[in-house]
């Protein structure tokens, strides 16, 4: 299992040609208390660099864009009731589960290193 | 671009860690630990704002009591000294130049407070009115800091903490008094529905103030993330969402605060217009079935798919746990009750027409 990282701050950790796409723990913290999250269907398909949904704070609402293409094959039920559990555990609580159609598009995304001093960037 | 301007309280927002963002041409702090938390303060305790970007101007001179009364849609010829009166300045056609407070400090002098976003189109528009009339308009948005500490235990705090006498003041009036040796300007005002207050006063004195609100522990910081979310659920306009240029106060569902009994003042023919002719939209709440919120800008659709508006603020309310919103609608689709749709990204949500007081204000009278 390998974990990678968009520079819109989502996650896709992959085992095999399934990935679990979920925003990080900066994303996160950056967005405050998320009171929604607004998902795709199951069956649904997703295409890298296009918006998949939103998660939305308190404050505003912030795109949820697809770090790989593929078919969602589950959407996390939980966040449904529940979305407040992306501030309790962003890596736990991944969002959509993608069956990858293009498994190489994962080489245009950043290792945890690469994805750390993006993040570190952004803080300037 | 206009360089950001900071207030004098910056500092102490960047040492508590706030979360910083533009508002109103100032790096203001939109939460610190959280919007939700502090909301909550607001509502059952105390929270302290800075809210030093707001802007005031000094109206003085033989003509300021009849002047204030052409610019400003509410009636300040019966006015007291020590009351202050809420109110819009109108453009002719009866939109919203601004909407602000007026202070009345003595008889033609008065203190107005208006938007921070607004300082410097508000500043123009009153010289330009100003024309004929023997005032003189003094700006002092740059020499002033503003606190609104607010909250059902503000009254408390004020007295036990910074040791300014409030209990007395009723709501709506100010007092001025010598604090350490400092001129400051004291009300029974806010704008979070809660009962509080809001002191004006130099830079200094407004960080010493803050300062010790914050050491006591009694007065949480607070950001205007939540003033936004306190301000909503109470049906309070903000400028730019539910007021503008191009917005009536009829419209927006602020007739009380248009005194068409006047004889003059700038807009009062299109709004006695207006009033006759019946507004053609209305600011209505509107209350969503589905988790989603409804932002500012979203169209709002009847049932056959025309779009009759747009939402104006919209919430996943923090004191009422529903997906709320107030959208400015065709009159035809205003009444309550009305099933309307809201799009958000691409979906079609179901939304009810209800009241835009989605929580009851609880203010000290």
């Amino acid at each position: 299992m390998k974990t990678y990282y968009s520079p819109t701050h989502e996650y896709a950790r992959v085992e095999g040609n399934i990935a679990l796409i979920g925003i990080t723990d900066y994303a996160q913290k950056a967005l405050g208390n998320v009171v929604y999250v607004d998902m795709p269907e199951q069956g649904d398909d997703v295409t890298a660099g296009e918006d998949f949904g939103a998660v939305e704070s308190v404050k505003a609402a912030s795109d949820l864009i697809a770090p790989v293409s593929g078919a969602v094959i589950e959407i996390n039920e939980q966040l449904i009731d529940n979305p407040g559990l992306v501030n309790q555990d962003a890596d736990a609580n991944w969002i959509i589960k993608v069956e990858m159609t293009d498994p190489s598009e994962l080489d245009q995304l950043m290792d945890k290193a690469a994805y750390d001093a993006h993040c570190e960037a952004e803080k300037h | 671009m206009e360089e950001i301007k900071k207030t004098c309280l910056h500092d102490r927002h960047i040492a508590l860690g706030a979360q910083m963002s533009p508002f109103g041409g100032f790096d203001m702090p939109i939460q610190y630990e959280g919007i939700i938390e502090e909301h909550t303060a607001v509502r059952t305790a105390c929270g302290v704002f800075d809210v030093s970007h707001m802007g005031e101007v000094t109206i003085c001179g033989a003509d300021a009591e009849r002047f204030v009364g052409h610019i400003f849609s509410n009636d300040v010829r019966e006015m007291a000294v020590g009351k202050i009166l809420y109110g819009m300045m109108l453009n002719e056609h009866g939109g919203v130049v601004d909407d602000l407070l007026v202070y009345k400090r003595g008889e033609n002098d008065f203190f107005l407070v208006i938007n921070a976003a607004n300082i410097d189109k508000d500043m123009a528009w009153i010289e330009k009115c100003a024309e004929g009339f023997d005032v003189e308009i003094i700006p002092l948005s740059d020499q002033l800091g503003e606190l609104a500490v607010q909250g059902p235990e503000a009254e408390a705090v004020m007295e036990q903490v910074l040791g300014i006498a409030c209990r007395d003041l009723a709501f709506y009036t100010f007092k001025e008094s010598e604090l350490d040796g400092a001129h400051i300007l004291v009300s029974r005002t806010g704008y979070t529905g809660e009962d509080g207050f809001e002191i004006y006063a130099d830079h200094d004195t407004i960080r010493s103030l803050w300062d010790e609100l914050i050491e006591s522990g009694r007065a949480k910081p607070c950001g205007l993330g939540c003033r936004d979310t306190l301000r909503f659920e109470v049906g309070l306009p903000l400028y730019g969402d539910e007021l503008a240029d191009d917005i009536t106060p009829l419209e927006a569902g602020l007739g009380i605060f248009v005194k068409l009994d006047k004889p003059e003042f700038i807009g009062r023919e299109a709004l006695a217009a207006q009033k006759a002719a019946g507004a053609p939209r209305k600011l209505v709440g509107l209350e969503l079935a589905d988790r989603a919120i409804a932002r500012h800008g979203y169209e709002v659709v009847d049932e056959e798919g025309n779009v009759v508006g747009h939402v104006t603020t919209g919430y996943r309310g923090i004191s009422v746990d529903k997906s709320i919103a107030a959208a400015l609608v065709d009159a035809r689709c205003a009444a309550t009750g009305t099933q309307l749709s809201v799009r958000i990204r691409r979906k079609t949500f179901p939304a009810t027409v209800t009241s835009k007081k989605f929580y009851k204000k609880s203010y000290k009278k």
